[in-house]
């Protein structure tokens, strides 16, 4: 059967002007928790609501990122954004008050890539001259939407996932500084058969696989080509389930790949299961971490891509699956 | 993708680390256990304290309930249960825990809306079915004892 390969886009004029992370308590006592632009001390910061303290993160990432490029709000031309929450809360709510042109996008845990692969494209393209990607998670607004009530007794499997409280922002330019977005492949709903509420990583990998190939097979590279290939958050049994995948076409995946999830947390110490997961986990990772390396030329050539798993509670109630997507984001020093 | 869904969820069995059963339910028996015998030592005090059966019966599970409310507001229940598992679901501690929590949590959306109606959202069902399995059970008895010429 003929299956459709969809096409990976190349840029030419896209580098990322700046980046930030903004993460919460629990994420700033992990192993990269002095890398994050701003730490909260309190998770619901000076909020009345989880809603608003979720919003508030993205509204605090962007800030940071503007900041950093020297860009106030009048020089920016466009924002895509999104988070977890229903009709995308946070990113209403937090990017409102910027009076941005703003287009609302949702990709679950993948949406930060989703958000840069439609940035460069626009500058890409020459349609604007700068435009930001904003994404948010926070554990207690997920929480209340998706599983149970925050001080509910009730025990997570160990495959479950820890939802992160952490925004990240970039704002994509023609600028011509590295970090430069280099090509993206949008990914395809891939679903598994995975109807698993607490087996997110297992619902994704099949995604992740399925951009990754398709990226390497359109760019002629290989995994070895990359200083490193990030995952949004697989978590522990979705990276194992990945390398499978891979293996089972004879390619050694494993040594050249991180996934965000299994970063965030100190999994030994802080009481998280498979990892870490949520918009806002690999859009802080990359904003804290990575991109910071990919501009200072540390790491030359990496290839991000987020993971979503496209998870409807009402469809799973009903004995429905959980489908999964992933973007591939390349990102190079050069 | 190269690999079937059935072929593939094979795998995700086999990668899916399940609980550590040997950790849990030692915790679980411990924890669970130790509530039932703060039970047992309230239902002793009250029944010291001049009570009769029922009544120190009835204050003890008031006790338990008031102080599963009390840890739950002070964040302190859920923290317990990571450990305890169902040591801390399965006693009337852990019903008492399911109507508190869903009421902290959703007074954001207002007392009628928010905390009045999404209250009993774990604890519904399981008032639904107990007081339906009941019935069942009452019917049940009631035919038996008619037979029995009770």
């Amino acid at each position: 059967m003929a299956v459709c390969e969809g096409k990976t886009f190349k840029f030419s004029n896209a580098s990322i002007a700046s980046f930030a992370s903004v993460a919460g308590k629990v994420e700033s006592e992990g192993p990269y928790g002095d890398e994050f632009d701003e730490v909260l001390d309190d998770n619901k910061g000076n909020a009345d609501t989880w809603e608003q303290a979720e919003a508030q993160l993205q509204q605090k990432a962007l800030k940071h990122a503007m900041d950093k490029a020297g860009l106030c709000p009048e020089k920016m031309d466009l924002i895509f954004a999104g988070d977890l929450l229903n009709q995308c809360t946070g990113s209403s709510y937090g990017l409102k008050e910027f009076y941005i042109p703003f287009l609302g996008v949702y990709g679950a845990c993948s949406t930060f890539a989703e958000s840069l692969l439609l940035a460069a494209s626009v500058v890409n393209a020459g349609y604007v001259d700068n435009c930001a990607a904003v994404t948010s998670s926070h554990f207690s607004s997920a929480e209340r939407q998706f599983r149970f009530p925050l001080n509910y007794g009730g025990v997570r499997t160990p495959t479950a996932q820890w939802t992160a409280t952490a925004s990240g922002a970039a704002i994509v330019d023609s600028s011509q500084k590295p970090p430069f977005i280099r090509a993206a492949t949008a990914g395809k709903i891939q679903d598994m058969e995975v109807s698993d509420l607490n087996n997110m990583g297992a619902a994704m990998a099949g995604a992740a696989y399925d951009t990754l190939s398709r990226h390497f097979k359109h760019m002629g590279t290989h995994p070895e080509n990359y200083d490193v290939i990030i995952t949004g958050d697989l978590g522990q049994v979705g990276s194992e389930l990945m390398y499978e995948l891979f293996k089972r076409d004879g390619v050694d995946i494993e040594k050249y790949h991180k996934d965000c999830g299994l970063m965030i947390y100190d999994r030994e110490k802080q009481d998280v299961h498979a990892g870490g997961s949520g918009c806002g986990c690999s859009a802080s990772m990359m904003c804290a971490h990575f991109l910071k390396r990919v501009q200072s030329g540390e790491l030359k050539r990496i290839l991000y891509t987020a993971t979503g798993a496209l998870m409807s509670p009402t469809m799973v109630q009903q004995g429905g699956t959980i489908p999964g997507i992933a973007h591939a984001v390349e990102i190079a020093f050069k | 993708m190269n690999i079937s869904n059935q072929e593939y969820g094979e795998l995700v069995k086999r990668h899916s680390p399940p609980s550590a059963l040997y950790k849990t339910v030692p915790m679980a028996f411990v924890i669970g256990g130790g509530i039932c015998v703060i039970g047992e030592c309230l239902l002793n005090l009250f029944a010291y304290l001049g009570l009769d059966q029922e009544h120190a019966a009835m204050w003890t599970s008031i006790s338990l309930i008031f102080l599963s409310a009390l840890f739950t507001g002070l964040k302190l229940y859920d923290r317990i249960a990571q450990h305890a598992g169902a040591g801390t679901l399965v006693p009337i501690t852990g019903f008492a825990n399911s109507v508190v929590s869903p009421a902290l949590d959703f007074k954001s959306e207002g007392f009628v809306l928010g905390l009045g109606a999404k209250m009993f959202v774990i604890a519904g069902p399981v008032i639904v079915y107990g007081i339906s399995a009941s019935i069942i059970y009452g019917i049940i008895y009631y035919i038996i004892t008619v037979f029995q010429g009770g």
